[in-house]
């Protein structure tokens, strides 16, 4: 007799890989504005419960002091914990750049190897929701462009579930983007003892005549697209990268060895974005093997917009992906 | 000051011991950088000896130390082995780091020197994440975390001290304030009167104490380390010093009024504690011993600094994540 999967949010599916994690370890400790019980289990609800299961000793409400938050993760993460720093709202890790940037992403380095920052920064981000200008915005390119740093967004439940627990027992420093229109997207429940190992991506989708490149919230949208396309007789293969840095590139180069054709997709500003990077790297291996030059697919080069008119011209959609694949396949 | 409120004649010549090495490392750093026989970035720490010297007396060795770029005396005082530190500076392999920190950077927790930060006041929320660890675990362990006057007028101090307190965390903030903040003054970039009033301000036990004087420093500190391991939580010291010496080297100090600079240099802390010590009866053969033992390993470590080879250069690939990366 086959049951059909339960169903999970992306939300909860945060929730329970970092309640495994802290029966797991109890090393892993939980800080961040409002994320105790008492203060409601975050704002979005995401750590609802678990202060109540673990206690507020582990699962730590805080002041609205984002540096501080990241400093005493990078402190107690040097020392033997493994810190999630839940960082309320992607802008606000403006705040605590130079903790992430200067301390928890260079420590190991800097010291030789003797100090290791094995933390996990929690937060959330994405258009779609009018918030406007200072609580929407994708930041993953400056994040990766710092060696030392992983970077990494689920773009399904159970994805969500096996890659927040390996980046809590990752012994490196771990930016964890979740998407806030997503928190409410619901996929197949993970196994509990699902884990998904960060660097590598997969294949959601198999095709002949080209790889569309994504991650986190552009997942969905590509398969949108790709249902479409498919349509009009073009073959599409996803490629959902799952860890933005360091990005699998054998699995990139191996889809795009076989289709020769790629688009990489992603809600951030298009300019200076993790595409330019993935488009890069596919055309010094295999610049000569490919159809046309690779396309890629981002939102606006402006600030997220507040009104939905205009935040919906910015943000990149399911036409944009169709209309770069009919350009590139001409 | 009396008798009657003098340190302990051991703890007196253990500060002394301490601070000695820091000032001749100090002067022999300065001559070899003068000689050309180092090319590196330093920050002198002449006139500060006794105020890290006497905080560190007053904890163990397995407790933490968070400092800055200006840092040699924290980390002398804390007991980082001379030729570590020396060959690190130097940037070498036989460094405490292999030469990827370098003077600003210093990392070494076998003597519980976590972290040394080249930005300024970052180092406090950091220092709260060690005591964190502390409370936590209940290991009794005290984070000592140092910055100069100048590190108060960022945010990291306000949001740091402030938590610090809300959580009555084992940490001491010892800002030794030495009333330059690189060029700039105290009163021309800092809205208050002293440090210990933005203590007083986020609620936390706060003093300010003569950090040049080896026994109210050391009763200060003591008091803290006290306070802090029975739980009660952190405690800001203002130790007022003086920098003899410019920001870094090579900065002629302009900007000090020549007045203030003679009046500091006749306040020495380090002439004053040695008499300190021969009024206690200590002999100057027993001075001139520990002196001399200093210069002896201040003489091994900066020629092993000058010897001892460089990293190779794919070093780089190694530490940026836990495994190697690719060339």
């Amino acid at each position: 007799m086959s049951e059909k999967p339960k169903e999970i949010m992306f939300a909860q599916a945060c929730n329970m890989a970092m309640a495994k994690a802290m029966e797991d370890d109890p090393k892993v400790i939980l800080m961040g504005e409002d994320i105790a019980d008492e203060q409601g289990g975050g704002v979005f609800k995401v750590t609802l419960g678990l202060s109540e299961k673990f206690g507020t000793d582990r699962v730590r409400s805080t002041p609205i002091s984002e540096q501080a938050i990241v400093g005493a993760a990078v402190g107690s993460a040097m020392v033997g914990y493994k810190p999630v720093a839940e960082i309320m709202l992607m802008n606000f890790i403006t705040v605590a750049m130079d903790q992430i940037v200067n301390h928890a992403a260079k420590l190991r380095f800097m010291s030789g190897g003797q100090t290791t920052v094995p933390l996990t920064i929690r937060t959330t981000t994405g258009a779609g929701t009018g918030l406007g200008g200072q609580h929407s915005d994708m930041l993953e390119a400056w994040l990766a462009h710092v060696p030392g740093l992983k970077v990494v967004a689920a773009s399904n439940p159970a994805d969500a579930y096996g890659l927040l627990y390996s980046s809590i027992m990752d012994p490196n420093p771990v930016i964890f983007i979740e998407n806030t229109p997503g928190y409410f997207v619901k996929g197949p429940a993970p196994a509990p003892d699902h884990t998904v190992p960060l660097g590598k991506a997969s294949v959601p989708r198999e095709g002949t005549d080209i790889t569309l490149i994504g991650y986190g919230s552009s997942i969905s949208r590509c398969h949108a697209a790709a249902e479409k396309l498919a349509e009009g007789g073009i073959s599409c293969e996803i490629v959902d990268l799952r860890t933005i840095a360091p990005f699998d590139e054998e699995t990139v180069l191996k889809s795009v060895a076989k289709t020769k054709a790629a688009v990489v997709v992603h809600e951030a500003v298009r300019n200076f974005g993790v595409g330019a990077e993935i488009s890069s790297r596919i055309h010094e291996e295999l610049f000569s093997e490919l159809k046309a030059p690779v396309g890629r697919v981002g939102s606006g080069y402006a600030p997220v917009p507040f009104s939905p008119a205009i935040e919906k011209a910015w943000l990149f959609s399911q036409d944009d992906i169709e209309r770069e694949v009919h350009k590139i396949l001409g | 000051m009396a008798n009657s409120d003098m340190a302990d004649k051991d703890v007196l010549i253990d500060i002394f011991t301490r601070a000695d090495l820091i000032m001749q490392s100090d002067i022999k750093f300065r001559q070899m950088i003068g000689a050309g026989q180092l090319q590196i970035v330093y920050y002198p720490v002449r006139g500060q000896e006794v105020v890290s010297s006497a905080m560190m007396a007053a904890v163990n060795k397995e407790d933490y130390l968070v400092t800055i770029y200006r840092g040699l005396h924290d980390q002398l005082a804390k007991g980082i082995p001379s030729k570590d530190l020396w060959a690190e500076f130097a940037g070498k392999m036989a460094g405490t780091c292999k030469g990827k920190g370098g003077p600003m950077h210093i990392t070494h927790p076998e003597t519980g020197v976590m972290v040394t930060t080249g930005i300024v006041g970052s180092g406090i929320p950091i220092a709260n994440g060690l005591g964190l660890a502390s409370q936590l675990d209940k290991d009794g362990k005290v984070t000592v975390c140092c910055f100069g006057d100048g590190a108060t007028n960022i945010g990291a101090f306000h949001e740091g001290l402030n938590m610090a307190q809300i959580w009555k965390l084992p940490v001491i903030f010892l800002c030794q304030n030495n009333l330059y903040s690189e060029h700039t003054p105290m009163a021309f970039a800092t809205s208050s009167d002293s440090i210990k009033q933005r203590g007083e301000g986020l609620g936390m036990r706060s003093v300010q104490v003569n950090g040049n004087d080896a026994s109210a420093m050391y009763a200060a500190a003591k008091e803290a380390v006290e306070y802090a391991r029975a739980g009660h939580g952190p405690t800001l010291i203002e130790a007022m010093t003086f920098r003899f010496h410019g920001h870094l080297l090579g900065d002629t100090s302009h900007y000090i009024p020549k007045e203030e600079m003679e009046q500091a240099k006749k306040d020495d802390p380090m002439p004053i504690l040695r008499q300190q010590l021969l009024d206690l009866q200590i002999s100057e053969a027993d001075i001139a011993a520990i002196e001399a033992k200093n210069a002896a390993i201040i003489e091994e470590a900066s020629q092993f600094a000058l010897d001892t080879p460089y990293p190779p250069g794919d070093e780089y690939r190694i530490d940026v994540l836990d495994v190697e990366i690719a060339a």
